[in-house]
């Protein structure tokens, strides 16, 4: 990975702990119920860097994603965010887990966008991205109000704020959701899927807004199928299947030119699909690219 | 009509569909109210003028505000506070609270309101006439030590306590919270799993995604059977003689009839209070079902509670 590092990007790297990356993630493991998901996943993630996260489903992808703010406690390896070690406590060699609270305090700093957006259904729009920093670092009502319309203009919902989320479409729901993380200010964001759940002509607002996020310098790690989205705006792309990284670099390489076969059956058979049910949608995106 | 310039279909004038049954029901239901009526003001022993005199009778009047009022409120007040406590210890991960919660639903859903009341009444004030607040085993160790003090901060004379309104109210209280904390944790776990985990990722701790997130969306589900338990309590609190406290309302219309030989009427005016008492309380759950049903359902938001900065909550 370290070829990547040194391509021209974001200069949030000239920080420092310059070559401390943001997230490190060393032979991740995980098991449900003697079925082993991941199978030690290695990744580095440095600031201002897109990674997405390709694969079969079953791949363990999400799951991964899911070890990364520990709504799953991994079995085996280590993540670091940002120098953290996520979960646990190091005294001299010997882990000890940490509180709920102390869990708690880590993930404030990890913004999430889940594939069936999660909003508070009994809040506004504006009342859900109000809501966390307000509860959980005690910003002031009228400043928290003040950034949180910020932010729902920031992804196009500047007129939706009095909104319930069974008022919105399923991408302003989803754009709600992106806005309701950046409200805390995170470090990184975690992507699972995130235009999955969506009407293919819904996918195209979101993906929008995730890509002016990446422009910004953002962080991100994105479980995604959307392949046109991992080409043109992920620095490096992680393909998984079987809970092991099968083939990770360059979105160009990985993508146009697979070098391993389960890759390069997945991308034929993702290719077909999209050929198939996503040529119109394909068109609309054209301009974008 | 068979005018083919215009072929494409307009608007509807269709003929509804004829319902004759509902016609014979309607006649059969006049006919029977109509004797029903008829027996009401033909049969004086009904003696409805003396059934709304002992409605208006001041020990009634005590007996529906003290007994039956503040003991339906203050036990219901015990009952939803306490089941919801008993519902989140039910799921937590600590198997110790888990294991109360358990024992505590089992034990009092399993005695009879009006032994647990009788009980209260009589057999607590037996066992231990006074209860002392202070250090665990403080009078032992005090004793043992020989020290002047004995860690005692507060006692309770439970021969005093015990037949009193309050100590009725904490029973029926009790009582209604092991049923309430089943209701309360059906209506947690109808909130979707990925809401404590939005929450959580946004780094609100269990307590907070509990309160804040969880909890509002469970009233959706809680409030309707809660309605149904309150009423309920309304006519439990008859129980509330077996304590005895007698400041109730069917103790004292049973009394008046009892005393006057006005039998029936005083069963008319019990029964009056009981339905009015239920209306008013059915009126209150509508508007109940209606806040915490926000967000449901794609209607225009209520004006009312569309107010920014978590107004709502618990």
């Amino acid at each position: 990975m370290s070829d990547t590092t040194t391509a021209s990007g974001p200069d949030a790297r000239s920080r420092t702990g310059e070559d401390q990356p943001l997230v490190r993630a060393l032979n991740v493991m995980k098991s449900f119920h003697g079925t082993e998901v991941l199978k030690g996943i290695d990744l580095d993630v440095h600031r201002g860097e897109v990674v997405c996260l390709l694969g079969p489903s079953g791949s363990g992808k999400t799951t991964f994603l899911r070890c990364i703010n520990q709504l799953e406690e991994i079995d085996g390896g280590r993540i670091w965010v940002d120098g953290d070690l996520m979960g646990f406590r190091d005294h001299g060699g010997q882990l000890h887990h940490l509180t709920d609270k102390q869990i708690a305090t880590q993930r404030r700093e990890i913004g999430m966008v889940f594939q069936r957006f999660n909003l508070f259904p009994h809040m506004t729009a504006l009342q859900n991205v109000m809501e966390a920093p307000v509860q959980v670092r005690g910003t002031g009502k009228k400043a928290a109000k003040v950034r949180a319309l910020e932010l729902l203009e920031q992804v196009g919902l500047g007129d939706k704020p009095r909104a319930y989320p069974a008022q919105l479409s399923g991408g302003q729901q989803q754009r709600v959701a992106i806005a309701r993380a950046l409200a805390m200010d995170p470090k990184l964001m975690l992507f699972d899927e995130p235009t999955s759940a969506l009407d293919p002509e819904l996918v195209g607002e979101v993906l929008r807004v995730m890509r002016e996020l990446a422009d910004q310098g953002m962080t991100m790690i994105v479980v995604t199928h959307e392949m046109g989205f991992a080409r043109d705006v992920a620095d490096h792309v992680v393909f998984m299947d079987g809970g092991v990284v099968v083939e990770e670099g360059k979105p160009k390489d990985v993508i146009s030119n697979p070098q391993h076969e389960r890759t390069k059956s997945f991308l034929k058979r993702m290719r077909t699909e999209h050929d198939e049910a996503r040529a119109d949608a394909d068109e609309l995106d054209a301009p974008d690219a | 009509m068979t005018d083919t310039t215009s072929d494409r279909p307009g608007v509807i004038d269709a003929r509804p569909v004829r319902h004759p049954g509902r016609w014979v029901a309607l006649a059969v239901i006049l006919v029977l109210v109509g004797m029903l009526v008829s027996s009401f003001l033909t049969n004086p022993r009904w003696n409805f003028t003396k059934a709304l005199e002992i409605m208006q009778q001041t020990p009634v009047i005590e007996g529906l505000w003290k007994g039956t009022i503040i003991g339906t409120v203050g036990s219901m007040a015990i009952g939803i506070v306490g089941g919801i406590i008993i519902a989140v210890l039910r799921l937590s991960d600590n198997p110790i609270l888990r294991g109360v919660s358990f024992v505590y639903t089992w034990f009092f859903r399993g005695i009879p309101r009006l032994v647990l009341l009788a009980m209260i009444g009589s057999g607590v004030g037996f066992l231990y006439n006074r209860l002392d607040f202070g250090v665990p085993f403080g009078q032992q160790l005090a004793s043992f030590m020989g020290l002047s003090s004995d860690f005692t901060f507060f006692t309770l004379n439970v021969n005093q306590f015990s037949s009193t309104l309050l100590a009725g109210i904490i029973g029926l209280g009790v009582s209604e919270a092991a049923y309430m904390a089943e209701i309360a944790r059906a209506g947690i776990l109808s909130v979707d799993r990925g809401q404590a985990e939005a929450a959580s990722a946004l780094g609100m701790n269990r307590g907070q995604a509990m309160r804040r997130v969880v909890l509002p969306q469970a009233m959706r589900v809680i409030v309707p059977p809660t309605g149904n338990e309150t009423i309920a309590m309304v006519k439990d609190t008859s129980l509330l003689s077996a304590i005895p406290v007698i400041t109730e309302l069917y103790y004292q219309t049973s009394a008046i009839g009892n005393r006057t030989l006005l039998i029936m009427p005083a069963f008319v005016a019990v029964t009056a209070w009981y339905l009015i008492v239920g209306s008013v309380l059915m009126v209150g759950q509508y508007f109940l079902e209606k806040r915490f049903g926000r967000g449901f359902g794609t209607g225009a938001p209520n004006k009312r509670f569309a107010r920014p900065a978590g107004a709502g909550g618990a």
